[in-house]
């Protein structure tokens, strides 16, 4: 018998394609979206009048002095475009990232001159997805005063607003400790249901 | 270095120990054509499949005629997949209406996902549309995973068999990965990563008033007074490309995208499922050549440097910039914050994730990432980048890692036979001439394509001109594309514009030669030990289920990767740390 691949490699892939390219993936979402709703749609935070006020796993850009301010997006062409992830990609010795990080310092401290404390890492660093919903607890107590300035609060009101919206490692152990901006700046606005 | 990270490394491990067996076990069993649970459920799909395409599963197939059905599959897939891309835009399934990719960028992306690459030349939210992502790449995430799982398999029947003249059947070797290991692992897994908030809808992207209703910065177009966010069927595709050593991204960002691992618990199990398979499959070994000891050997030797180097990266990282620190940021670990190198990382992974991911895809050949390796530290992103060159057999590749390792192995047995003046052997079968020519065509191949290619692009204006950052690291994202095709990794230092008909068209080239090059080699082995006697082992046979080989076939390795690469990594990564620490 002559060996001829040719025919099964073609009607192989015509299944496999049917059933790991069709049939799998309709059968994940269909279950997903029977049992999952809410996060196979994109986890969005929906308020009172049932508007979406954004994804409580994608970041958005703040700049104002009364918000938080998250990691730095990298994205183009504006910060947290969420149609198009991406990072900075600068190696640590390019003199543009350095020139970054100094542009970003000085933003940090002309909103709040008279925060003379190190800046944590996180805040002056761009995220890998250019989305991260996330900074640091350190990155939020940095900005406390500055908020409470800002919003003519006192100050251990948006401690205790902090540390409800810290979230610790999993389990204690897996992870690291955060905060989600959105979810705290919308605590701050009172949008959050 | 912290008690936490120590703990989160430590859980990694176990996790990964303790798992690798039982499946490894399983696996066996699959391939050995054995009852399982699974088979009263998805049995009449396998029969249903051999008759639909005309395959007899009884067949035995001589290695040539394995490797002809296996490279016709893979050209149909190729082919398959280069048409979806260039044709989607008048496909069903593409709510963005993105247009066709180019041709250049088509032939890259195809190749890259039938030799189980992926590297991303493309940006997955911007270039594909859903059809592509699942009937395209979705496909090939788990028939590339199932290709070279049937290669290893056929490789260890050479070493089960006596005096036989096949090595298998790749029709069936290849349905039985997909239709019992590969499938019913994803179909759990994708479920599990959306409980975690992984998307999968077929919506469009969703537009959402922003909170902050001003432009953010001078430098954007105009007012953003809404945030797209792109959706889609990911968590199918997610599940499987970290399972099967792919590493294709759904979206742009990869793994370090919230929607495609949004917490530390889908992270902890992402990490898992690159090493998963590639572990486990040591213990298929073991158990299909009659000694569990012979795959413990192996998974020890793979796991000792796998856990030596990513306590440099997690070191080099954690300790940070030095550039930053002059500039009064704050870099050090405490409970409020991780710390380190964090530009490129992704706050929730902090330092000690973002190590053990890039270690381990680095490793696995997976390529997935959950952070830039672009912006690592010079010698925290040498190490997935050595992974990669020493051939991705630190765990490597599903299957295809543990026929390269065991490549080393022949290698390992040849040189302690030369020490001591006898014919080596390795399970009973005499390595001679012929074993040792393929060994040193598959150790070769990588080596020629890396070196040679990366020696082009520096020359030519096409490759100089993608470089993103200036210096060293310029050459180190030349170098780790270059390692990365021809390991079929597919991660990048991903500043490198390589989505250029130059390098689209020479990295291509490397991730063929370096998928095939070395799958028909193996395959010649295979067939060449099945042919042979077992001969009995003596007091003169070098024992292979023991400590001191699992050493020798680490010296092996590591002399292999160090003599070939060590030079080309000086003039990078090394040269960068040496002027960044001076400087500073």
């Amino acid at each position: 018998m002559v060996f001829n691949p040719i025919k099964p490699a073609l009607l192989m892939l015509m299944y496999f394609s049917a059933l790991t390219g069709i049939i799998y993936p309709l059968i994940v979402t269909f279950s997903a979206q029977a049992f999952l709703p809410r996060q196979a749609n994109g986890s969005l935070i929906i308020d009172d009048n049932n508007q979406a006020l954004g994804s409580e796993l994608i970041g958005q850009a703040f700049s104002r002095p009364e918000y938080f301010w998250g990691r730095p997006s990298a994205t183009s062409p504006h910060p947290y475009n969420a149609g198009a992830s991406s990072g900075a990609n600068q190696g640590p010795a390019n003199p543009a990232l350095l020139e970054a990080v100094q542009t970003r310092i000085k933003a940090l401290r002309n909103a709040d001159p008279k925060n003379t404390k190190p800046i944590p890492v996180d805040l002056v660093t761009a995220s890998a997805s250019g989305l991260d919903p996330d900074i640091s607890p350190a990155a939020a107590v940095f900005q406390i005063e500055r908020i409470a300035a800002a919003r003519h609060l006192p100050v251990p009101k948006v401690q205790e607003l902090v540390k409800r919206y810290t979230e610790p490692r999993l389990w204690r152990i897996l992870g690291e400790p955060r905060v989600n901006v959105l979810k705290l700046n919308l605590a701050l606005d009172q949008r959050l249901k | 270095m912290t008690e936490n990270g120590l703990l989160q490394i430590t859980l990694y491990l176990a996790a990964l120990l303790l798992l690798a067996k039982p499946l490894g076990l399983y696996m066996a069993k699959v391939y050995e054509n054995r009852p399982l649970f699974l088979t009263r459920l998805l049995g009449p799909l396998e029969a249903g499949l051999y008759r639909f395409s005309g395959v007899d599963p009884e067949q035995d197939m001589r290695w040539q005629d394995y490797a002809a059905a296996l490279l016709w599959f893979n050209l149909f897939s190729g082919l398959a997949v280069f048409f979806l891309q260039i044709l989607q835009a008048w496909l069903p399934l593409n709510p963005q209406h993105l247009a066709n990719v180019s041709f250049d960028s088509a032939f890259n992306t195809a190749v890259s996902f039938a030799t189980n690459t992926n590297w991303q030349g493309y940006s997955g939210e911007t270039t594909m549309s859903y059809l592509t992502q699942m009937l395209g790449l979705g496909v090939q995430n788990f028939v590339s995973a199932a290709t070279g799982m049937a290669v290893l398999i056929a490789l260890v029947r050479g070493f089960q068999r006596t005096h036989a003249a096949g090595i298998g059947n790749f029709w069936t070797d290849l349905t039985r990965g997909v239709l019992y290991i590969l499938l019913p692992l994803s179909f759990v897994f994708a479920l599990v990563l959306v409980g975690q908030g992984v998307v999968q809808t077929f919506k469009p992207y969703q537009s959402i008033p922003l909170v902050e209703q001003v432009s953010s910065a001078a430098t954007a177009p105009a007012e953003q007074t809404t945030q797209t966010i792109a959706i889609g069927p990911a968590a199918s595709q997610i599940a499987i490309k970290q399972l099967g050593t792919n590493g294709g991204g759904f979206f742009n960002a990869n793994s370090a995208h919230p929607f495609e691992n949004p917490t530390p618990l889908s992270n902890f199990l992402e990490m898992l499922a690159i090493l998963l398979i590639p572990a486990a499959l040591c213990h298929t070994f073991g158990a299909m050549v009659g000694n569990p000891r012979q795959g413990w050997a192996i998974l020890a030797a793979m796991t000792m440097v796998f856990v030596s180097l990513l306590f440099v990266t997690w070191g080099s990282e954690q300790s940070g910039n030095p550039a930053l620190a002059s500039l009064g940021v704050e870099q050090s670990v405490s409970v409020n914050q991780a710390g380190g190198n964090m530009e490129g990382k992704e706050t929730r992974f902090g330092i000690v994730n973002s190590a053990i991911w890039a270690t381990a895809t680095g490793a696995a050949s997976n390529g997935s990432v959950n952070s830039m390796h672009d912006s690592y530290t010079p010698l925290g992103g040498m190490i997935p980048m050595w992974l990669i060159q020493l051939g991705e057999v630190i765990f490597g590749g599903v299957g295809s890692g543990l026929y390269g390792m065991l490549v080393f192995a022949l290698v390992a047995v040849f040189v302690a036979g030369l020490m001591i003046g006898r014919t080596p052997e390795y399970l009973g079968k005499k390595i001679e001439a012929f074993e040792m020519k393929m060994a040193s065509i598959i150790i070769l191949i990588p080596a020629f394509l890396i070196l040679g290619g990366t020696a082009l692009a520096v020359i030519v204006d096409a490759g100089k001109s993608a470089i993103a950052n200036p210096g060293a690291h310029g050459f180190s994202e030349i170098l780790y594309a270059f390692s990365s095709a021809a390991g079929n990794n597919g991660s990048a230092f991903a500043g490198l514009g390589a989505n250029t008909p130059f390098y689209n068209t020479a990295l291509g080239i490397s991730m063929l030669a370096g998928r095939y090059g070395i799958i028909i080699p193996v395959l010649a082995i295979a067939g060449s030990l099945a042919a042979k006697k077992t001969v009995p082992t003596t007091i003169g046979t070098l024992p292979t289920d023991t400590p001191l080989f699992a050493m020798l076939l680490i010296g092996t390795v590591l002399l292999v990767g160090a003599l070939t690469f060590v030079p080309a990594l000086a003039l990078g990564p090394v040269i960068e740390h040496l002027i960044m620490n001076g400087t500073h």
